[in-house]
C-alpha cells in the first residue's frame, strides 16, 4: 500500500482508479479520461495534488540561499505572493527538479516540488543551504488542490469563505495568497487560467466536496498528463532530468543570466555549453498520420538526423497524438516519427500546442 | 464487475471469440480490457488475407494511457477487419461485444476452440486479477 492523500476515501467513493505515483495510490482516472480533460479545456476540473511536497524555507539569508540553490532569480519576486517556475541544477547543469517558488514575506520561501524527487530535491536543499543557516519544512501538514479550466475561478469562489474569495477573486496570473492559513494562488498544469489551494489536511475533503457540488468534474493523473502535454509543459523524469539541462528542455527562459554576478549551481556549465554551441533541442511534434507517438520512440528527418520522444499522447483538444521530442539542433520542421514497423510523418512546432482553449498549431 | 456473456469463449490476454455460422470467428477485446485500457483511440489492424499463428500478435489497440498488443486466439487467416474502428475507436469501449469487434479469422484447425476459455474459467481469472 502507497502513502494516501486526505482524499483517497474520496477517490475511491467516486470509483476511481487508483494507480501508484512515486509511491503515492493516487486517482488516475474517475471515468473517462477524455471527459475529464475536455471538462478543463471548457468547464472547470479538479485535481488531488496533495501528493506534491510543499517546503518552506525560511530565515534572514532565504532570499540568498535560493539565489544560490535556483536557477532562476528569486530577487524577482517583489511582491508578497508572486512566484516564479524554475530549475533546480546541480554543478552540471543537470536539472535536479522543477518547481515553483512562491515569496510568502521577507525572509519566507513556499516552494512546491514534485512527489517522485522530493527526498532528493530537501536532501539537496539541505545540504546546499546550510551555510546560509535557513529552516527547511516539509509541510506535510498541507494538502493541495489544482482547479482548472475557463469557469474554475468563479466556481472555486462561490466555495471559499467571503473574505478570502474577495481576495482571491483579484489575483493576477502567478500569483497567490494567504488568508486564515488557506494559500490560493492563480497557478497550474494545464494551460487554463484557474486556481491551486494549499489547505490544511483535515480541511480538505469538505472543500473537495463544496466543489464536486458546483459541478466540478474531479481529474486524474491520466488528463492531468493529456493537459500539460497540450500545454507544453515539461513532466520531470520524462521531459528532462539530470542528464539534460534546461537549456535542452526548452527552458531556457527560465534560466536569469542576469545580474552576472549571481553564481547560482549549474551556471558554470550552463554557460559553458551555451558558449560551446548547443548540441540537442526539446520540440514538438504533431503527428499528421493516424497513430499514436509514445514516449522513446525515434524519430528521424530527412537528412538522416535522429532524435527521441520524451512524452506522446492522444491530444483530446486536438483530436490527434502529440508529443514532445530531443533531437540535434537544427532538425528542421518535418520529420518521421518510427511507430512499431511504420515511419509516419510529423510536423515539427514549436510548443505550447493549446493555451486557453484554443488551438495553436 | 465487468460484462462476461455466457455465450462466448476467451483467452487469458483477455480477447473474446464467438463462431459464426459461416465457420469464421469474430475476435473482440473483453469489457475487462477496454476498461482497463480506458479511451480507446487508435486501433491497428492486421491486413485481410494475413496468416496468424495462434498467440500471435496480430493487432493494436492504443488508449490515451498506452498500446496494447491483442493476441490471436487461433490460428488462422484473416478474412474481414472492423473499418468502422478507424474513425471511431471508441466503439470498443461503447460496444466490446459487439459493435466493437476487431476481426474475423478463418481458422485452420474448427475444433480450436474448444481448448479456449468457458466464461466461468474466463470469470475465474477476473476474480483473481482483482
Amino acid at each position: 500500500m502507497g502513502q494516501h492523500t486526505p482524499l483517497y476515501g474520496k477517490h475511491c467513493e467516486a470509483g476511481a482508479r487508483i494507480v501508484d505515483f512515486a509511491g503515492w495510490d493516487m486517482p488516475i482516472q474517475y471515468g473517462s479520461q477524455i471527459e475529464e480533460h475536455r471538462a478543463v479545456r471548457r468547464d472547470a476540473g479538479m485535481f488531488d495534488v496533495s501528493h506534491m511536497a510543499i517546503v518552506e524555507i525560511t530565515g534572514a539569508r532565504a532570499q540568498e540561499c535560493l539565489r544560490h540553490l535556483l536557477a532562476n532569480d528569486v530577487a524577482k519576486l517583489k511582491k508578497p505572493g508572486k512566484a516564479l517556475y524554475t530549475c533546480l541544477l546541480n554543478e552540471q547543469g543537470g536539472v535536479l527538479d522543477d518547481l515553483i517558488v512562491y515569496y510568502l514575506s521577507e525572509g519566507h520561501y513556499r516552494t512546491v516540488v514534485n512527489a517522485a524527487t522530493r527526498d532528493k530535491d530537501l536532501n539537496w536543499i539541505k545540504i546546499q543551504g546550510e551555510r546560509f543557516r535557513v529552516q527547511i519544512e516539509y509541510r506535510d501538514d498541507l494538502a493541495m488542490l489544482a482547479v482548472q479550466g475557463p469557469r474554475a475561478r468563479e466556481k472555486v469562489l462561490r466555495v471559499l469563505p467571503s473574505d478570502l474569495a474577495v481576495a482571491a477573486r483579484a489575483l493576477a496570473p502567478f500569483t497567490g495568497l494567504e488568508c486564515a492559513g488557506v494559500f490560493v494562488s492563480r497557478t497550474g498544469y494545464t494551460g487554463e487560467d484557474g486556481y491551486e489551494i494549499m489547505l490544511p489536511a483535515d480541511a480538505t475533503p469538505a472543500l473537495w466536496e463544496g466543489l464536486c457540488e458546483q459541478g466540478i468534474q474531479p481529474c486524474g493523473l491520466g488528463a492531468r498528463d493529456t493537459l500539460r502535454l497540450e500545454a507544453g509543459m515539461n513532466l520531470y523524469g520524462q521531459d528532462m532530468d539530470e542528464t539534460v539541462t534546461p537549456l535542452e528542455s526548452g527552458l531556457a527562459w527560465t534560466v536569469a543570466w542576469e545580474p552576472t554576478e549571481r553564481k547560482f549551481i549549474g551556471r558554470a556549465a550552463l554557460q559553458a555549453q551555451r558558449s560551446a554551441g548547443m548540441q540537442r533541442q526539446l520540440i514538438g511534434l504533431v503527428l499528421e498520420a493516424r497513430g499514436v507517438i509514445r514516449a522513446h520512440q525515434v524519430v528521424r528527418n530527412d537528412e538522416g538526423l535522429t532524435g527521441t520522444v520524451t512524452s506522446g499522447s492522444f491530444a483530446p483538444t486536438l483530436g490527434k497524438s502529440i508529443g514532445l521530442a530531443r533531437v540535434p539542433v537544427g532538425f528542421g520542421r518535418r520529420c518521421e516519427v518510427q511507430i512499431r514497423d511504420h515511419f509516419l510523418p510529423a510536423q515539427v512546432i514549436d510548443p505550447p500546442f493549446v493555451r486557453r482553449g484554443r488551438i495553436l498549431v | 464487475m465487468s460484462n462476461v456473456p455466457d455465450d462466448l469463449k476467451y483467452t487469458d490476454s483477455h480477447e473474446w471469440l464467438r463462431l459464426e455460422q459461416d465457420g469464421a470467428i469474430t475476435v473482440g477485446v473483453t469489457d475487462y480490457a477496454q476498461e482497463s485500457l480506458g479511451d480507446l483511440v487508435f486501433v491497428e489492424m492486421p491486413q485481410v488475407g494475413r496468416k496468424l499463428k495462434a498467440g500471435e500478435a496480430c493487432a493494436v489497440v492504443e488508449s490515451v494511457k498506452a498500446a496494447s498488443d491483442t493476441y490471436a486466439p487461433v490460428a488462422g487467416e484473416v478474412v474481414d477487419t472492423n473499418s468502422r474502428l478507424t474513425d471511431e475507436p471508441e466503439l470498443i469501449n461503447r460496444s466490446p461485444y459487439d459493435e466493437g469487434w476487431l476481426m474475423r479469422i478463418q481458422p485452420d484447425d474448427a475444433d480450436a476452440l474448444e481448448s479456449l476459455l468457458d466464461p466461468e474459467d474466463y470469470e475465474n481469472i477476473l476474480a483473481e486479477a482483482q
